[in-house]
């Protein structure tokens, strides 16, 4: 199956998933994080660590109704840069944490 | 002198250990702004302790991290000298000479134990040795495993415990395509077990599984998940810990619990019983293994803080072959402090520390430094955050003056006949696997003889 990062990251980026990214499969825009599909060996260690509880895998994506970010996931990381360390978080990541009760 | 981190004065480290938390100290220090040289050191001749030796063969993908590390030992500051002992072909005094800092990950080796009568009859194993078996270390190639019983019981519910009651559970048939060793292929092919039990010491809120790993026993060919459903009445702790937000790989797993105690047995082949408040007490036999002694417990305490009882019930459960996987800890080193309670090298942020000082030159990172939890990736974390505190010591590190590197270790070991492998070398026996395993349509045949693998680059 696969993982993925879905629309919780809008806006958030924390980025804390990808410190423990054995692989370094994620991939950033302004907005959000991508997992590569063809690089990510679906080791679940980044999913605990979200703090806005964006990523999926296997059975949960299609639990959750997170199937459409599977196909966003594998067209938009590979054409963008790695991610590779933690960054700052977007501006207004905090409050957003909050709007998304967490 | 040049300063130190510059290219004619390179930041000289040593790294013992070659698992992830190694390869991702290395990855650190190759990608710093300052110039390395970073010297590997391994006791076998194959690199990537539990990656290679550890992950189950029926996980693949997860052995995909390698390609990582590959990438990284190609890095023209990386160096790995294998089939090196550590306190024994070379001294941890010597490293010191030769380094400018050694990074210790070398994991956690060793097992913790039940500490119950009986621990050590014929037939009682730990998780670490038979996954070390079935995986072709070759420490453990003349281990024997007796399968010729129905019902196998294994103490702890962690990852290593699933790992262990899935190759159980799945038929030679299963695993044939796997890079699982051939000679634990042959043995697990003659496995009379039916039934395997995977107890644990607290309910099924604390079992420590990562849900995919639990996930996986719904939907195995030839064994049934066995869940007794008077078992998944929680307490009113253990709900609260379950309505807790960020608990919610509790909440997955205790809903996959509820599944497999909802679902009726199919009749598969094998049966696999997950069962939750008990703790083995005594194991009993003559010779060997007959049974083993189980209490049942009760839990106390707020939520996320509560522990194990013993209630004073106990039951007796007929079986030949106990596993027990209830947390590993590391095993100490010539010259290096150890904490011996905790089985870890005591450290402030990574830099390694003797009766609360900081012993200079000596870093860790991995399970050695913070104890055996986490997955792989883990790892990373936790080996940046050491090379982030090595680099903040530049100072310190370079008052120890110019560092011969690895020719000086080169040539210690060359007085001392040591046959070191280096990472070419490696990628010669790998090809080799590869090769082996291809014949049988599995991904690599493990050589598991040292002696071979020397022999076949003589």
């Amino acid at each position: 199956m696969t993982t993925i990062v879905t629309d919780n990251c809008k806006s958030c980026r924390f980025t804390d998933c990808v410190a423990v990214c054995p692989v370094a499969c994620f991939h950033f825009d302004d907005e959000m994080l991508y997992i590569d599909p063809d690089v990510c060996i679906d080791c679940s260690a980044c999913i605990p660590e979200c703090p806005v509880q964006a990523i999926f895998e296997d059975d949960d994506i299609i639990t959750e109704g997170k199937e459409e970010w599977i196909a966003i996931n594998a067209e938009r990381a590979p054409d963008l840069p790695v991610c590779d360390e933690q960054m700052d978080p977007l501006p207004g990541a905090e409050e957003r944490k909050t709007e998304l009760g967490f | 002198m040049a300063q130190l981190g510059s290219e004619k004065n390179p930041l000289c480290i040593a790294i013992v250990g070659s698992g992830p938390s190694g390869f991702y100290a290395a990855e650190a220090l190759i990608k710093s702004d300052i110039d390395v040289k970073v010297d590997m050191l391994e006791r076998l001749p194959s690199p990537y302790g539990l990656v290679r030796s550890g992950v189950a063969p029926d996980h693949p993908k997860l052995k995909q991290a390698i390609l990582l590390y590959d990438k990284i030992a190609q890095s023209p500051a990386f160096n790995l000298i294998a089939n090196v002992t550590v306190g024994k072909d070379i001294s941890v005094d010597e490293l010191r000479d030769s380094h400018h800092a050694i990074i210790f990950t070398c994991g956690a080796e060793s097992d913790r134990r039940l500490g119950i009568p009986g621990e050590d009859l014929a037939g009682s194993y730990t998780a670490t040795e038979f996954v070390a078996w079935y995986n072709g270390h070759p420490d453990y190639r003349e281990r024997q495993f007796d399968l010729s019983n129905e019902v196998a019981v294994i103490i702890g519910q962690g990852n290593v415990a699933a790992d262990v009651a899935r190759i159980l559970s799945k038929t030679a048939d299963e695993l044939k395509h796997t890079d699982i060793s051939e000679h634990a292929l042959d043995a697990l092919a003659e496995s009379k077990i039916k039934d395997i039990y995977v107890i644990g010491r607290r309910g099924p809120a604390q079992a420590k599984f990562t849900p995919k790993e639990l996930r996986e026993f719904g939907e195995l060919k030839n064994c049934d998940a066995v869940v007794d459903p008077t078992e998944m009445e929680l307490n009113e702790a253990s709900n609260k810990e379950l309505e807790e937000k960020t608990n919610i790989g509790s909440k997955k797993i205790v809903n996959l619990f509820q599944e497999y105690s909802s679902r009726p047995i199919s009749g598969k082949l094998r049966r696999c019983h997950f069962q939750f408040l008990r703790s083995p007490v005594e194991l009993l036999g003559n010779s060997k293994l007959e049974n083993v002694k189980i209490e049942y417990n009760q839990l106390s305490g707020d939520p996320f803080k509560q522990s194990a009882k013993g209630s004073g019930k106990t039951y007796e459960l007929e079986t030949g072959i106990l596993f027990r996987s209830i947390g590993y800890r590391g095993i100490p080193m010539k010259g290096v402090p150890f904490h011996d309670s905790w089985g870890i090298f005591p450290n402030v942020d990574g830099r390694i520390t003797e009766n609360n000082e900081i012993v200079p030159q000596f870093y860790t990172a991995g399970w050695i430094k913070r104890g055996p939890s986490g997955i792989i990736g883990t790892n990373r974390a936790c080996s940046v955050a050491t090379v982030n505190s090595l680099l903040a010591d530049l100072d310190a590190l370079d008052s120890a003056g110019q560092k011969a590197g690895v020719e000086a270790l080169y040539s210690l070991l060359d007085s001392r006949n040591v046959r070191y492998l280096n990472y070419q070398e490696w990628t010669k026996i790998d090809a080799i696997e590869v090769e082996r395993g291809q014949a049988k349509g599995k991904p690599r045949e493990k050589i598991t003889y040292v002696k071979e693998m020397l022999e076949l680059l003589n």
